[in-house]
């Protein structure tokens, strides 16, 4: 760690400079070290934590650390059931988590994920440099140049980990008037209100359940019904954390759960009247409020990049990115932690990849740092041999317990090179877009997808020189074991005659 | 390319595929359906893949492929997927983006839905497959 007092990373140029000191900096910065490529790590905040120091605003998580769970704390299995913990060679630095939980839950509470990022700090001995805001970008020559509170860095390359935690309003009229979601007050300030909610994603709901024992009616709307985490079988849609105020609204308990867009808010003397047109052909709608807040999300606080020719898209603003995490139109500039969400994968049956989570921006991380040590500092990433015989027993076994593979459904895989020239390599965990529209040599990888019945499956993707990869569904078990003598038969099938002249 | 809440309903307003809709209608569009982006090269549908969805473009350009073969270009305004999602089968085309591609999008299970609500975006489509039909009947005989 730096000595006390002293401020590392000073203005000046570096070979990468990462932006951000939430999970998707630390996990960033971390592998950047791992792999010897040297960089800066600065932070407009004086703490790590990045969004966490703050959210949510009722202190409890939405994703799980199981302390006791079918796999050992600490086992690369463990990730699975450990969300929150950041990702780490050394024993002493994996799965943090759970150590400081107090029990009452298996969602960590917002201080115990604050602790868990800043010990994780401690621990790995990450350096960063606090109170350093990044405020305009600019180029020179081959170099970015980030112009800070501090003064300029100079770098090659830039990964931007700064969160999509920039509070967006509609520009809907008198919303000037409407407060974000990240005004809430204390919720005792609450009682005996009127409330008005506009969103009815998790941020909404978690403002509804937290202000249900508070508030004297609360009416969610937005133009769209709801969706369930339950039913969607992902984590797309309203977390089963949520659910009370939907069963407040059924039983007619003071909730009102509105298909309506938003029209106007009017400004009165008693507080707001929100004009609505109900979805469903329901005519307008007048809604009186004493108070109304806008959980209708955020943005990705991205500066002057636009300006750069970083193109954007979306609500969220989310940069235009490739499967591994690259700006689409300004190479050199990457993007780590929540923003990854940009780079949607394959989104099978409309399902998003975890990107948006640390449980999925930790592995994108890894992989995104790999592949920019790759492209632009030269360092070629281990391949290990797989021996012939093992193969089979491998994949199954990486769909049956790699956390990569169940935390990133239908969006990260393991990949083994079936190339005669390379023999038997395993190319690591992979996007797998890239690996699928990816016109390389022989392979094989294999992921773990969910259809839309829910069902939980190994999907395996043969990709063969000059054609494009094939997808073949293996079967689901009960208890999630794919090693199953039928999934070993058909995949011993479908890799016949690809396998033969690659040991090496 | 971004748009704002606004922008995003005027640009849908404009789109043959939703012309018949109210603005409330549309609202419920742009709320229901997510905005995706794709670089250059990559793969939207892929020919055999399961899962896919239904995708209308708004902005960019995409090549429908069978086999490799370019049979068709898409852009804006245009959409696809519904084929495969209508029929629960998996794509007979590749659609690759020609260029950056900026898209709406719906989950394949989330389509029946949609088109029973919005009747006029049935129709439509409807009128659009007819035409697809009719030219491709042309290109065989």
């Amino acid at each position: 760690m730096a000595e006390l007092g002293e401020r590392p990373f000073p203005p000046g140029d570096y070979p990468v400079v990462v932006v951000g000191s939430g999970p998707g900096g630390l996990q960033a910065s971390y592998f950047l070290r791992r792999l010897g490529v040297d960089h800066a790590l600065i932070s407009a905040d004086s703490a790590p934590g990045g969004m966490f120091r703050r959210f949510p605003f009722f202190q409890r998580l939405l994703s799980w650390t199981k302390p006791y769970a079918p796999a050992p704390r600490g086992s690369r299995g463990y990730e699975w059931y450990d969300w929150n913990s950041l990702l780490a060679e050394e024993a002493q630095s994996r799965a943090i988590m759970p150590e400081l939980m107090d029990g009452s839950s298996s969602f960590p509470s917002r201080s115990e994920m604050e602790q868990n990022l800043a010990t994780f700090v401690d621990r790995t001995g990450l350096r960063i440099r606090f109170d350093c805001r990044w405020e305009a970008t600019r180029r020179a020559g081959d170099r970015f140049v980030l112009a800070t509170s501090d003064g300029d860095y100079r770098c090659r390359v830039v990964v931007f980990a700064v969160g999509v935690a920039q509070p967006w309003k509609p520009d809907t009229p008198g919303f000037e008037h409407v407060a974000h979601y990240v005004d809430t007050r204390d919720a005792a300030s609450y009682a005996g209100k009127r409330l008005f909610i506009v969103g009815k994603e998790n941020s909404g709901f978690e403002l509804a359940t937290g202000l249900l024992q508070w508030a004297r009616r609360i009416v969610l709307a937005s133009p769209r019904p709801p969706k369930l985490s339950v039913n969607t079988h992902s984590l797309l849609g309203v977390r089963a954390r949520y659910i009370q105020p939907f069963e407040d609204e059924v039983l007619g308990g003071g909730v009102f759960i509105l298909n309506a867009s938003i029209d106007r808010v009017e400004r009165t003397a008693e507080g707001f009247r929100v004009h609505c047109t109900r979805s469903e052909g329901g005519g307008e709608l007048v809604v009186e409020a004493d108070e109304v807040i806008a959980a209708t999300g955020f943005t990705s606080p991205l500066r002057d990049l636009t300006d750069l020719g970083v193109s954007v898209f979306g609500r969220s603003g989310l940069p235009s990115m490739t499967n591994y995490w690259e700006s689409a139109s300004v190479p050199g500039i990457y993007f780590a932690g929540t923003i990854g969400q940009g780079s949607s994968g394959m989104k099978k049956y409309g399902l998003p990849a975890n990107s948006g989570a640390v449980h999925g921006a930790r592995y994108n991380a890894r992989i995104m740092v790999r592949h920019l040590a790759q492209t632009h500092f030269g360092v070629e990433p281990e391949m290990p041999p797989v021996a012939p015989d093992q193969l089979i027993g491998y994949l199954l076994d990486e769909a049956t317990d790699a956390p990569e593979l169940w935390n990133q459904k239908s969006y990260l895989a393991r990949a083994v090179s079936l190339d005669p020239a390379l023999g038997l390599r395993d190319l690591g965990i992979v996007p797998l877009a890239d690996f699928v529209d990816h016109e390389g040599s022989a392979a094989v990888a294999i992921a773990v997808e969910t259809d839309d019945r829910g069902d939980i499956h190994p999907a395996v993707y043969v990709r063969q020189p000059g054609r494009p990869a094939v997808e073949t569904l293996l079967e689901s078990n009960p208890l999630h074991d794919f090693r199953t003598a039928q999934n070993r038969a058909r995949l011993t099938d479908l890799l016949k005659g690809l396998t033969s002249g690659t040991a090496r | 390319m971004t748009l704002n809440h606004y922008e995003l309903v005027d640009m849908l307003s404009g789109l043959a595929l939703f012309a018949d809709l109210s603005r409330p209608q549309i609202e419920q569009v742009a709320h229901k359906m997510t905005e995706e982006s794709f670089p250059t090269g990559q793969r939207i549908l892929r020919q055999g893949f399961t899962g896919t969805g239904f995708y209308v473009i708004l902005d960019g350009e995409v090549a429908i492929r069978i086999d490799g073969e370019e049979r068709a270009r898409l852009a804006k305004g245009d959409f696809f997927g519904e084929m495969s999602v209508l029929l629960g089968e998996p794509p007979v085309a590749d659609v690759v983006a020609l260029r950056q591609l900026h898209v709406l999008h719906l989950g394949g299970p989330e389509l029946e839905g949609f088109l029973r609500e919005h009747p006029p975006v049935m129709f439509r489509m409807l009128k659009t497959i007819a035409l697809r039909l009719r030219n491709a009947s042309r290109w065989r005989s």
